[in-house]
């Protein structure tokens, strides 16, 4: 394994991005923050801007909207970095497939773009923090 | 010649590695760790591991380094080195003045330029990234150092009064210039600019993660955040034992000698010195804490303790004054820090010189 790997294990600061979502999950992120979970134990952190980002957390349907802004912040996201797609919205769309609005999943916008994307899911509605964590670290492993 | 080779070695020793860069980086990385448990600690979270600040600098490294497109290549790209390069200089500075007693007359100037040389750097590396709202961040950090840099210049003054108009930080470091009304003063404002400097909370105006996405440093990515990382883990060591230096009569010359003194424990081995007691109080608690939240209590408890027996305990409590005040005030807008700054911080150390002047005239020692 390499050094670069191996670091990037042990502080993934994350980036948070809401590409349609109904908020829930965002706050399911935003729980992970706080003294019950504390990810900072894990080095995790969350971070204002993708540049400083070794992971984006997305959130939400892509909406015809949002699908060139993700575009965007992936392509300014240093690699190597980990998209993850948190919900069931992000993951395949959920209850909203089909709809007029809908450009997503996540996984074909970021595709389009870097067939090589490692992309991990975090199915749920909204997916559990302890769901999320067990997520990021097996994300983590594969690497 | 070999002689000239010779103090080549030895100047290029102090400044890459005893006092300068080596020392002083990993002594701040150390240090910012204190600063992210204690705040976790008092957020009631667990915060994260000893060696995180290190896992942060080193993944940093390995990390693609992205330009932006309209940026302005070279003063980005120089911008974090020109910092870096100042608060080294600073470092191995006020390391050498401790240490050694190298002196020159005026050094406190240089010092107070130098200390100035970051956020400097910070205003050129994030207006050369052509990101608006990184040129949010910098008018802010501009706006923040002419707030500040007023008061911190005074209070300087007040001491410079107080010490009898010496010029020289070794023998400002001589005299503890905060045991007198005006000198108190001066040492309280000094230590909210020291704040506003190291860009800790009330005064985090300028990288406000919330509404600018750390603002100045925005567009920095890779190593070169990396670079920005390790000037702001050194300006915790070098702004500190600054106002150490220059308000609380400085760190004795031989602070690392208390740790070599026999401590006053019996072990069937002999008086052990402190410092191996403490490396393995350090050892087991470190390995103890992976497995308990209290033990890593101890651990920090023990580091703190280190720290105050090597003779840093000056250090220490300014840093603990500064993590006090990060962790108990919301961030302010930049016009209430600059009128903070100007007229309360600037009206009070303009008592304060007038004090120090009467104390001086009159020989009253107090004032």
């Amino acid at each position: 394994m390499s050094w670069k790997i191996w670091s990037l294990k042990k502080s993934p600061w994350v980036f948070h991005v809401n590409t349609g979502a109904c908020n829930n999950c965002d706050i399911e992120i935003v729980n992970l923050l706080t003294p019950k979970f504390d990810v900072e134990r894990f080095g995790i952190k969350l971070v204002g801007s993708p540049r400083h980002a070794d992971a984006l957390l997305v959130t939400g349907v892509v909406t015809a909207q949002a699908a060139p802004r993700l575009r965007e912040i992936y392509r300014q996201t240093p690699k190597p970095c980990v998209v993850f797609c948190i919900g069931a919205c992000a993951c395949h769309t959920g209850i909203f497939r089909g709809g007029y609005h809908v450009v997503g999943p996540v996984d074909k916008i970021i595709k389009e773009i870097d067939p090589n994307a490692i992309i991990a899911y975090v199915p749920g509605c909204p997916p559990k923090p302890e769901a999320m964590i067990s997520g990021v670290v097996k994300a983590l492993s594969v690497l | 010649m070999t002689e000239a080779l010779e103090n080549l070695f030895r100047l290029l020793f102090w400044i890459l590695i005893f006092p300068g860069f080596l020392f002083t980086a990993c002594f701040g990385l150390i240090a910012s760790w204190i600063v992210r448990k204690v705040s976790a600690l008092v957020q009631w979270r667990v915060g994260p591991p000893f060696l995180q600040p290190f896992y942060d600098v080193v993944k940093l490294m390995g990390k693609e380094i992205l330009i932006p497109q309209q940026a302005q290549r070279t003063v980005f790209v120089g911008a974090p080195l020109v910092g870096l390069a100042g608060v080294l200089l600073l470092s191995t500075m006020l390391w050498r003045i401790t240490i050694d007693q190298t002196t020159f007359v005026g050094d406190i100037i240089v010092a107070i330029y130098l200390m100035t040389m970051p956020s400097l750097a910070l205003i050129l590396g994030s207006s050369a990234s052509a990101s608006p709202h990184a040129a949010v961040g910098t008018g802010r950090e501009m706006k923040l150092i002419m707030s500040y840099e007023l008061p911190l210049v005074l209070a300087f003054i007040v001491v410079i009064v107080k010490t009898g108009g010496s010029l020289s930080l070794a023998a400002i470091a001589q005299q503890t210039p905060v045991f007198s009304i005006s000198g108190m003063l001066a040492f309280l404002v000094a230590l909210l600019c020291i704040q506003a400097k190291l860009g800790f909370v009330p005064f985090d105006i300028a990288e406000a993660e919330t509404e600018l996405g750390s603002g100045v440093l925005m567009e920095y990515s890779g190593a070169l955040l990396a670079v920005w990382k390790v000037v702001q883990a050194m300006m915790l060591v070098v702004l500190p034992l600054f106002l150490v230096m220059v308000f609380l009569g400085g760190i004795r010359a031989d602070f690392l000698s208390g740790l070599a003194a026999p401590s006053p424990v019996d072990t069937p081995i002999g008086n052990l010195p402190v410092g191996v007691i403490v490396l393995i109080a350090f050892l087991v608690t470190g390995l103890l804490a992976r497995f308990s939240k209290y033990i890593d209590i101890l651990f920090l408890l023990s580091l703190i303790t280190a720290c105050i027996l090597a003779g840093l305990g000056k250090y220490v409590l300014i840093v603990v004054l500064i993590i006090l005040i990060k962790n108990t005030n919301p961030r302010v807008r930049i016009d209430q820090a600059m009128k903070f700054f100007w007229f309360y911080c600037g009206l009070a150390l303009a008592v304060a010189v007038i004090l120090a002047l009467i104390g001086n005239a009159y020989g009253i020692n107090w004032l």
